[in-house]
């Protein structure tokens, strides 16, 4: 019993670590920014910071503790994106307080990603592996293809839909929202750093109590033995739906501070596609697989790496590139594992020669 | 009904161009376990290769095709051994976080040499349209070209592997790696082979893209890779014949439904037809069903 309770106890003072670390850098960059010490090109990364860490965080609920590789997390961050921006753009109008409205749109990202989630989740969890990554795929280019091919408007008469063109609406005067590839424009702009930072601070309160819950424990016993998990009773599919589909809200919420951060919004191979997700998944695995504050920190350190890199131009990119790859070696490769030890002990036993020669 | 039949054939074309490159992704895949990202920019490396040897060297196209298959198959080797063999025994995940970085060096590499102006790339058929049922229908040479190719290269590669001793190895090794090495068969050997299979037959599809649509960027490759990719799991990774019929139908689909549906939607289609697909059929067309062992 004492062991359990010294585990929780272990459990809670790495969480409140992980919360310490996300409020001191929001202090320390505060300050900075107080004080004139921070670069324009800095300021215009700090909510893309929030929003990758928080996407980081929602993909490894899916990847770290659900075990399901997912390459189509864009997509659900595009969902929350476009809808909650339309939101927005209805009620741009409107004497609604400005707070409410993003609050609202908020919830609305949340649970529209979240709503598709489940649905695509339904089918896609029955398949495995490489099998899944390539059908969350499919499924991420599917969501960017239909949008950048969505016309919406709204009159006296109600929302009018089309996938043709803005003749296709038949609207009577109105607005329209969505043009179809050149997106949205116009949509408020409603985040910043601090409303970053709440976000990512309510979601890591989510995860982290979520990953220590009955639910979350049932969720690792699945990926870990899905037949012995099975077999005392638990029910696969509902836990595996569960994760996806609360991952899937949180990406809808990163999606949310995106849309907001920025006055136009396109869905672009660059922003949706899967080159995005994929970006996700390397914080993901970068950040260590399963560990919620090494996603934080990697998506932070690996958004602010290429921008750091800005003075050597052309060749940031290449140099990202050999990064990734030599991290990927030293931290999986068994032989450079074995290299590294080798190192290491060489380095302990010199340590230890030098003391004994010092006595 | 003309038109429907040079849909049909653009279609066949295209999907023949996808089947080449599938052709790459399911043997690495069958013998590495490994999804090559870099795969796709293998296929842009050899349009690269291709396009100085034949416009900036003036070599003969025979001559250019088969530069860039050699610069594909070396850097398809070398690819294999820095960056892939020492993360053999590793999880799959870093494996293929390993691929997707070799995927940006090739690209930043290419753009760094070549810049990010679209080369417009002269076609490597020499071939005149030909004009069929009184001139109503026109055949592109590189439609060709294209689609004898694909059926040359995937009968060449399925007597390769049944009738060869190289080809057995493979089997093998992509069965049982630790049974085929007590067998005495060479699995690094066999793994660079393979890899080596895989980037000429890259370099041939980049080719036989370009010529049909003839700009080339440090990007080129990304999409079609994708779409490769799809097709591979489309008829079931791992198999060579599944990997030509995934191919043809993944192209066949994306140009009837760029022609009658929307243009679109066409990769919202095809890729729904994916889905479709591995819902019914978990495995693709042809795969192997596995059973699971407790």
């Amino acid at each position: 019993m004492d062991k359990v309770i010294a585990e929780k106890k272990k459990i809670t003072r790495s969480n409140l670590i992980t919360f310490a670390m996300v409020i001191i850098a929001y202090i320390v960059v505060e300050i900075m920014i107080n004080t004139g010490n921070v670069s324009s090109l800095f300021k215009g990364l700090l909510v893309p910071l929030c929003i990758y860490s928080i996407l980081a965080v929602s993909l490894n609920l899916v990847v770290g503790i659900s075990g399901e590789l997912s390459l189509g997390h864009a997509g659900f961050m595009c969902i929350g994106a476009f809808a909650s921006s339309t939101w927005s753009m209805i009620m741009k109008s409107t004497s609604m307080p400005e707070g409410l409205r993003f609050f609202i749109a908020i919830v609305i990202g949340a649970v529209t990603a979240a709503f598709f989630g489940f649905l695509i989740g339904i089918p896609v969890l029955r398949l495995k592996g490489d099998y899944l990554a390539i059908v969350t795929l499919a499924f991420g280019e599917i969501i960017k293809n239909l949008v950048n091919a969505l016309y919406f408007g709204i009159d006296a008469n109600g929302p009018h839909f089309s996938l043709e063109d803005s003749m296709h609406l038949n609207m009577d005067g109105g607005t329209i929202i969505i043009k179809g590839a050149q997106g949205i424009t116009g949509t408020p702009k409603n985040s910043n750093f601090t409303i970053g930072v709440v976000l990512l601070l309510i979601v890591l309160f989510i995860v982290l109590n979520l990953i220590n819950s009955r639910t979350g424990r049932a969720v690792m016993a699945i990926r870990d033995n899905r037949i012995a998990a099975e077999s005392v009773g638990l029910n696969a599919t509902k836990f595996k739906l569960l994760a996806f589909t609360i991952s899937a809200a949180i990406a809808g919420v990163g999606g949310v501070l995106y849309a907001h951060n920025l006055s136009s919004l396109q869905a672009l191979p660059k922003n949706f596609g899967y080159n995005q997700s994929i970006m996700i998944l390397v914080f993901v695995v970068m950040g260590g697989i399963g560990n919620i504050r090494g996603s934080v920190v990697a998506a932070v350190v690996l958004t602010v790496l290429p921008e750091l890199l800005r003075g050597l131009s052309d060749y940031r990119m290449l140099i990202y590139a050999v990064v990734l790859i030599l991290m990927m070696l030293c931290t999986s490769a068994p032989s450079w594992i074995q290299y590294r030890e080798r190192i290491m002990m060489s380095l302990g036993k010199n340590k230890k020669v030098n003391g004994k020669e010092s006595n | 009904m003309m038109s429907f039949i040079s849909y049909l054939l653009n279609g066949l074309s295209l999907g023949s161009v996808y089947a080449i490159i599938a052709l790459g992704y399911t043997m690495v895949y069958g013998i590495a376990k490994m999804l090559n990202f870099a795969h796709g920019d293998i296929l842009m490396v050899g349009g690269y290769a291709a396009f100085i040897a034949l416009n900036s060297l003036g070599l003969p196209v025979p001559v250019s095709v088969l530069v860039s298959m050699v610069v594909c198959t070396l850097l398809g080797i070398t690819i294999e051994k820095v960056a892939y063999k020492p993360l053999r025994k590793a999880n799959s995940l870093s494996v293929l976080i390993t691929a997707i970085g070799v995927s940006y060096l090739l690209q930043n590499l290419a753009q760094l040499i070549f810049t990010a102006n679209p080369k417009s790339f002269s076609s490597f058929v020499g071939i005149e349209p030909i004009k069929l049922a009184g001139g109503q229908l026109t055949v592109s040479g590189e439609t060709v070209v294209t689609i004898f190719t694909c059926v040359i290269i995937v009968a060449g590669l399925v007597t390769f592997i049944n009738k060869t001793k190289a080809g057995q190895a493979m089997l093998a090794v992509s069965e049982d790696k630790g049974a085929a090495t007590l067998m005495g068969v060479d699995v690094n050997g066999t793994i660079s082979l393979t890899f080596a299979i895989g980037s000429a037959l890259a370099a041939i599809g980049g080719i036989l893209l370009c010529s049909a649509y003839p700009t080339l960027t440090p990007t080129t490759g990304a999409m079609p890779g994708i779409k490769a990719f799809v097709a591979a799991v489309l008829g079931g990774i791992g198999s060579i014949p599944g990997a030509f019929i995934g191919g043809i139908i993944l192209g066949v689909l994306e140009n009837l439904a760029k022609a009658y549906i929307s243009s679109k939607l066409s990769d919202a289609i095809v890729f729904s037809v994916l889905i479709i697909v591995l819902l019914v059929k978990p495995t693709g067309i042809l795969g192997k069903k596995i059973m699971e062992k407790v």
